[in-house]
């Protein structure tokens, strides 16, 4: 058992156009080290100045890690992660 | 719209084909949010490149300069197409001070590489329903911006 983190499109050139990948570890911090060591450059796009990139929505288990605790939202084996970039513009 | 002089199929002209009803559609909705910036998506089944249904998303800024989907309705939005199979076909928005083309906010935030870029621009036209509405449609991928031809079907 592990995390299973959900790749959106546009970052599926990182994983070899896998739309799932699987992690371990206790937060999401270290879910996206655990998967970023496989998937090099990955979690650059998701991640910035350690916090979460203002334009990537991020779920653990349907809830919007915004109001978890970021980065160090808890994580657990079964749970699911969606990585979702905002759809925005000006 | 369509038929090529000659016959010849110009295979690299890329063509967005989408129903008059959705084209209606989003120009309704860019007029009744005017000045604010409208948006939306019209979702197809995975793979096909056909939009079929058109869904208004709410603009979490309420801006007559920048959009942003509403993250739990993006969010829901998610779920629900992962059931049944769909993908966003089309992202529209509106322009309401400036033409129907993307602005340095849209290229760098675009995010959905398979999908079609739909601006409706309503600089000309306010929010009456007369006026010029203009309509163009663009694929941003890696930054760069292609417009394509927008063929409406009846």
């Amino acid at each position: 058992m592990s995390v299973e983190v959900r790749i959106p499109t546009i970052l599926r050139t990182f994983t070899g156009g896998e739309k799932a990948v699987h992690g371990d570890g206790a937060t999401l911090q270290e879910v996206l080290d655990d998967i970023d060591a496989r998937n090099p450059g990955l979690k650059d796009r998701i991640v910035e100045s350690e916090a979460l990139r203002r334009f990537v929505n991020v779920y653990v288990n349907d809830e919007d890690v915004r109001f978890a605790g970021g980065l160090n939202a808890p994580t657990s084996d079964g749970d699911v992660v969606v990585v979702l970039p905002a759809v925005a513009g000006g | 719209m369509e038929g090529v002089a000659g016959g010849i199929t110009p295979s690299v002209t890329a063509v967005l084909k989408i129903a008059r009803e959705h084209v209606d559609a989003m120009i309704a909705h860019a007029r009744e949010d005017h000045p604010d910036e409208a948006c939306g998506v019209i979702i197809g089944p995975e793979g096909s490149n056909v939009p079929t249904r058109l869904i208004r998303m709410t603009n979490a800024e309420r801006s007559p300069t920048f959009f942003r989907f509403e993250p739990q309705e993006q969010f829901a939005l998610y779920k629900q197409m992962s059931t049944t199979g769909e993908e966003i076909v089309v992202v529209y928005h509106s322009h309401t001070a400036t033409e129907a083309y993307p602005s340095r906010t849209d290229i760098s935030l675009a995010s959905e590489p398979q999908a079609h870029y739909l601006i409706v621009s309503t600089a000309e036209s306010d929010a009456s329903s007369e006026g010029t509405v203009s309509v163009r449609s663009f694929r941003i991928v890696d930054g760069a911006v292609t417009e394509e031809e927008i063929d409406v079907t009846e």
